[in-house]
């Protein structure tokens, strides 16, 4: 492999520095604010600004709201992602056992991905919705009451199913692209050895398909935490009773509509010390433990 | 061709000249829709009147965000003159000494003609320090009344005129109610903090928090499970078990409405500014208005109701000649005129004595019924320290807390005591930190 060298040292430097720059306005500025604030106790309007230490991490963990928030995003992100992922590993195999008309279902099954989190969530309550929605009285016929808006297990479903709905459209495009790559050799050797379709897919499709499904596990449980804020905030708004009140949420109501902002900038550390995990873990043991 | 655009670019010019001279003033609020539309033709009412100052409204979405944004402009030195703060943002306001600057401080400071004694006390009361001091500027107040269904009140062979006074008589009407099958409910209501919790404290004359329900400080604390507000929800969890009583959800309540409007239930409390709402949804049957019920067995009730809406507030650090502006502006809000208009448009309650004498003289209490409910129930005694109105930090989460501790009652998982116990320890968690941060 050829290797380009740089005689001039100021000229890397130069050429990446619009993104050094981006990085620093929009990452380690706002991060650095936020881990300067988590040990500040401040007051609305910013008048008055004490040093508290570790206070402000002391008291999350010995918040009952906060350990319950951590609960729920914990339950949320599992449901998310094996639902999403289970439900798209589904699809894509079915797609790819079609030869003429896959690149249609392809086509159809990518276009939730377009709906912003937030329009995706307002479809979802207006279906559940228990005054006018379908689901509620169809459940009525089976004779489940549903209501998401007193019950507790009703909620969390309702944007577990928003949330999943979303993201299967991503899991399928990969999981497709995966399917694809696998040999077909291999299954047709295994065919002739007399391995039923069954068998096939878990002695052989399941294992090749791993570093996708690895990657995909970790993609997913990210979007899970981080990327739903839009759609608990236009369905549930964390309620009933902080039942779907998911970290990122809680981040949000307690320091914009709280004005706790000592409290927000350190649940928001916490956050970064899970991201900073989570990608580590991808790094090191996705990337190099399962084979390509 | 030449001639007409050297006129306009004169015309351009003298434009320019006129609105430099003019001082330009900038009011974030939030109301949207139909209200937002009259609430910029008054400011055009004003900005025509004269022409050193020109107000600059802007909506800036729900109230939450409204406050935040101000919070947060304020904080980069980019805040704005004027800003609608709801009345649970009153706490945060008044404890932000250095931000805000007192309406009655600008009033007499600005030489405007500001006189404390021509406003209502029950409206401007909550907004007042413990000197009497107006600090904000009441803008769109309302309080919670009883919509009944006259039409199933004769069906269930009840008297369509006669509201219950009491909360004996109101289950006594809903139990007929419902077993002459006139409805499946007897009653739903709005806001379980604002009205059940607040309000029912108030009409009762009861404390929901020390140092005069917090205007005393930021060293008050909530005490909200006395008796009365214990008996009442032990009452409410009752009610619902037999059917008589439905929960519309938290903060605002909004399934309580539809279960009004559809007659399923007969009596709905709800805000005053619903009126509007409640009329044009009433299409199958006519509606009567009457005073929140009381427990005749507590002394001191029915005591006065309280308010609830937002108020303007005047932050600090803006140049000099944009408060002469402010003051000017307020001046010409409190006039009768533009107060009974606001008020016969939008249901919210008058500011001033002037205002309601107006309306009165108007005629329009005896043309629309029921808006007067409001007024009388507000005015009905002198204020108490329990029943001016509350100023508590993080109020908006405490709001939240009486929601979860009131559906945590109606599970089943809590008593009455018990939840109530809870708002009041969870609460004053917040209020602790919101004390030390405001020190």
């Amino acid at each position: 492999m050829k290797r380009t060298i740089f005689r001039n040292q100021l000229l890397p430097w130069l050429l990446l520095a619009p993104q050094l720059a981006i990085t620093f306005v929009f990452f380690l500025w706002p991060a650095a604010q936020a881990v300067r604030q988590s040990f500040l106790r401040q007051d609305a309007f910013g008048i008055s600004t004490q040093f508290v230490g570790l206070s402000n991490f002391k008291a999350l963990w010995n918040s009952p709201e906060y350990l319950n928030s951590l609960q729920v995003t914990a339950v949320f992100a599992v449901m998310v992602t094996v639902l999403s992922m289970g439900f798209s590993l589904l699809l894509a195999v079915a797609v790819d056992r079609t030869i003429r008309s896959s690149s249609l279902y392809t086509t159809l099954l990518v276009w939730p991905y377009a709906v912003a989190p937030a329009v995706a969530g307002i479809l979802w309550w207006f279906i559940f919705n228990p005054t006018i929605g379908i689901m509620p009285y169809v459940l009525d016929v089976v004779g489940y009451d549903w209501n998401h808006i007193s019950s507790k297990t009703d909620a969390l479903v309702l944007v577990v199913i928003a949330s999943a709905w979303k993201q299967i459209s991503y899991n399928f495009l990969f999981f497709v692209a995966g399917l694809q790559s696998i040999p077909a050799s291999l299954r047709e050797a295994a065919a002739i050895d007399g391995a039923g379709p069954v068998k096939r897919f878990f002695d052989i499709t399941l294992p090749l398909l791993s570093p996708t499904t690895f990657f995909l596990l970790v993609v997913n449980i990210v979007y899970a935490m981080f990327d739903t804020f839009a759609v608990i905030d236009a369905t549930t708004e964390g309620g009933p009773a902080q039942a779907t009140n998911i970290l990122v949420y809680k981040v949000y109501f307690d320091g914009f509509v709280g004005q706790n902002m000592g409290s927000s900038a350190a649940q928001s550390v916490v956050l970064m010390g899970i991201v900073i995990a989570l990608t580590v873990i991808q790094f090191r043991y996705v990337e190099k433990k399962v084979a390509y | 061709m030449k001639r007409l655009f050297a006129a306009s670019a004169v015309a351009l010019i003298a434009s320019l000249t006129a609105a430099q001279a003019q001082t330009e003033i900038q009011w974030w609020h939030a109301m949207g829709g139909e209200l937002g539309a009259k609430l910029e033709e008054i400011t055009k009412g004003f900005n025509d009147s004269q022409d050193e100052f020109r107000i600059v409204p802007s909506y800036k979405g729900t109230y939450p965000e409204t406050m935040t944004a101000a919070i947060a402009a304020f904080r980069a030195q980019q805040q704005p003159a004027i800003v609608q703060v709801f009345e649970v943002g009153t706490g945060t306001m008044m404890a932000a000494k250095g931000a805000i600057v007192p309406v009655h401080q600008l009033m007499t400071e600005q030489g405007a003609n500001f006189d404390p004694a021509s406003f209502l006390p029950a409206v401007v009361g909550y907004y007042t320090d413990t000197d009497g001091n107006m600090l904000s500027l009441p803008f769109n107040s309302s309080t919670p009344i009883v919509y009944y269904n006259k039409t199933m009140f004769e069906k269930a062979g009840l008297d369509p005129n006669t509201p219950p006074k009491t909360w004996a008589e109101l289950e006594e009407f809903s139990t007929k109610i419902r077993d002459s099958g006139a409805g499946t409910c007897g009653f739903t209501t709005q806001w379980i903090s604002w009205i059940q919790t607040e309000n029912l404290s108030a009409w009762h004359n009861q404390p929901i928090g020390t140092e005069q329900n917090g205007f005393g400080g930021t060293s008050a604390r909530l005490s909200l499970n006395g008796p009365v507000q214990v008996k009442h929800w032990a009452n409410l969890k009752r009610l619902s078990d037999e059917g008589i009583f439905k929960y519309g959800g938290p903060v605002g309540g909004d399934n309580a409405a539809p279960m009004f409007y559809s007659q399923d239930c007969a009596m709905y409390m709800a805000s005053s500014a619903s009126r509007a709402g409640v009329v044009a949804n009433a299409k199958d049957f006519e509606v009567g208005y009457g005073m929140l019920p009381y427990y005749d067995d507590v002394e001191g009730a029915p005591q006065n109701s309280i308010i609830g809406g937002a108020t303007l507030w005047v932050l600090s650090g803006r140049p000099d000649e944009e408060y002469a502006g402010v003051a000017k502006f307020f001046e010409y809000l409190s006039s009768p005129e533009v107060q009974a208009d606001w008020h016969q448009f939008s249901g919210y309650l008058p500011i001033t004595q002037a205002a309601y004498d107006l309306g009165k003289q108007q005629g329009f209490y005896d043309k629309n019924p029921g808006s007067e409910v409001a007024l009388q129930q507000i005015t009905l005694n002198e204020p108490t320290e329990n029943s001016k109105g509350l100023r508590f930090g993080s109020y908006v989460q405490i709001r939240g807390i009486i929601d979860e501790e009131f559906e945590q009652l109606l599970s089943g998982s809590k008593d009455a005591q018990g939840a109530l116990d809870s708002v009041v320890g969870r609460g004053n968690a917040l209020l602790e930190e919101f004390q030390a941060q405001n020190q």
